[in-house]
């Protein structure tokens, strides 16, 4: 690991000032922050520890729930009015990383989370993201884990979190503290996709901390997290999706679906909710959902195959949620 | 403040790269705790920080002035052994050992968190307290890798441990 200076933050006001130092980074969790310095994929001159702020509480906002950036994984998941009312993203939570590892990990640095490309996390490899103009080592090497949607010349990265993927079929909201400003970002927002700047994985400005994040109003329904793993734990997902469904006289009444494992953000088709609402369900009509989601898909050669396979988790989980034989 | 491990205070590193790992090891002197992968995967490094388990090798010992850590030997000693590490040796939960400080301090942190309510991939109801399965252990214990392949009896001596039939 690179020499750092480490700097402790004690109030979010101080946090927002040292993070817009020059060559500056948050560390809250630090479980893919640390690695990734242990890697040398990230070599901040100056470490900002946010993890003793007040950002913890998980809290009624009203109508929805507004969860504190340092909200461990564990305690978001364990929340009792996230098993009730958001259990998709309890779901998600908890098929993601491993129990030491969503107690140490928090909202805001999962948000934060990069992606675990090979060639990334490999400083002996080319990639834009990492460096930008190097090249991307991935578009013509190995490619199993990547995106096959809004994916650029310059980078087939995927983001790898599930927390997010959930959040998106929410539609939350991300909470922003800046150096004297605040703002709010809806999370299907938050992610940016490659495009001529890979080294961007998101919207945060330097020297801006994510404070909380905030849910909604519970809409109920039914939710599902469906991911699809190469082991049964403890795997980046291949492909999952994230799904808010409910239904009136056997017709769609809601159908809010985000994708993981597919692209460089959690992906979310509004065109999906358009075609599937007010329509009663059946195969055909999944059928149709899937290939709007898959009319732009490209392959890498070795994802290829996460194609058809998106194809079918979402004809599974619309199945699942509307009873439905496939 | 200092940092408390298994109830004797330290004080922390001066170099901030010094993971809790490194630091409970060379600094400390506390050599249970092992280094396998040294990046999360493993989870040999496994300790409890203020009761709860974490990957000691992805934290900062400085981030941790004020907490308490219980590593494997603050959870038994040869002469006092904890009731889990008295299952292994019971049900042979190991073979070259290498794990099993880790396997130990997660599967004694794994018990409480069960009985907390924490709910888990395993777990079919969300809103139910979880119940001790064989899926629910192996689920809760994916972070704890054994090469030697012991799954079955650490699996049994949790079991054990929990007052239920191996």
């Amino acid at each position: 690991m690179r020499p750092f200076d480490y700097q402790r933050a004690e109030r979010l006001e101080h946090a927002a000032q040292l993070a817009a130092g020059e060559d500056t980074m948050a560390l809250a969790g630090g479980t893919n922050l640390i690695d990734l310095m242990k890697l040398q994929v990230e070599t901040p001159q100056t470490l900002v520890d946010i993890g003793r702020l007040s950002l913890g509480e998980i809290a009624d906002d009203g109508e929805g729930l507004r969860i504190g950036a340092l909200a461990s994984n564990t305690a978001t998941a364990a929340h009792p009015r996230v098993r009730s009312d958001y259990p998709v993203l309890a779901r998600a939570i908890l098929a993601g990383a491993t129990q030491q590892l969503r107690n140490k990990a928090t909202t805001g640095g999962n948000l934060c989370q990069r992606t675990r490309c090979y060639y990334f996390t490999n400083i002996d490899q080319p990639c834009n993201k990492r460096e930008p103009g190097s090249g991307c080592g991935a578009i013509d090497g190995i490619a199993k884990l990547h995106a096959v949607l809004g994916t650029s010349p310059h980078c087939i990265a995927t983001y790898p979190g599930d927390m997010a993927v959930a959040l998106s079929a929410l539609d939350a909201t991300v909470e922003i503290a800046g150096d004297g400003h605040e703002r709010s970002v809806p999370v299907r927002e938050f992610h940016l996709l490659p495009g001529d700047t890979p080294e961007r994985d998101n919207v945060l400005e330097p020297g801006e901390i994510i404070t909380s994040v905030t849910l909604p109003a519970p809409v109920g329904g039914t939710h599902i997290y469906r991911k699809v793993r190469e082991r049964s734990s403890y795997a980046f997902a291949l492909c999952s999706v994230a799904a808010v469904i409910d239904m009136a006289d056997n017709r769609f009444t809601r159908a809010d679906l985000a994708f993981g494992g597919l692209a460089h953000k959690p992906w979310h088709d509004p065109r999906i909710a358009d075609l599937l609402i007010g329509s009663e369900p059946s195969a055909a009509l999944f059928d149709k959902a899937a290939d709007l989601l898959l009319e732009d898909a490209q392959g890498y050669g070795e994802n290829d195959f996460k194609i058809p396979l998106a194809r079918r988790t979402l004809t599974a989980v619309l199945c699942e949620a509307t009873g439905v034989e496939a | 403040m200092p940092i408390t491990i298994n109830d004797t205070p330290h004080d922390l590193p001066d170099d901030p790269r010094v993971s809790l790992l490194d630091f409970l090891r060379s600094h400390a002197g506390l050599t249970g705790t092992k280094k396998g992968c040294d990046h999360g995967q493993c989870g040999a490094c496994t300790v409890l920080v203020n009761g709860v388990r974490i990957n000691s090798c992805l934290s900062l010992a400085v981030t941790h002035d004020g907490d308490e850590v219980t590593t494997i030997e603050g959870l038994g000693s040869p002469v006092s052994p904890s009731e889990m590490q008295m299952a292994f040796l019971r049900h042979d939960g190991f073979q070259c050992g290498y794990c099993t400080p880790g396997q130990i301090c997660s599967a004694t942190a794994m018990l409480k968190e069960i009985a907390a309510g924490w709910p888990s991939d395993a777990t079919e109801d969300l809103e139910a307290s979880p119940q001790l399965t064989g899926e629910e252990i192996r689920e809760r214990m994916s972070g704890n890798l054994c090469r030697c392949g012991a799954y079955a009896n650490i699996v049994a001596a949790i079991r054990d441990v929990a007052g239920e039939s191996a």
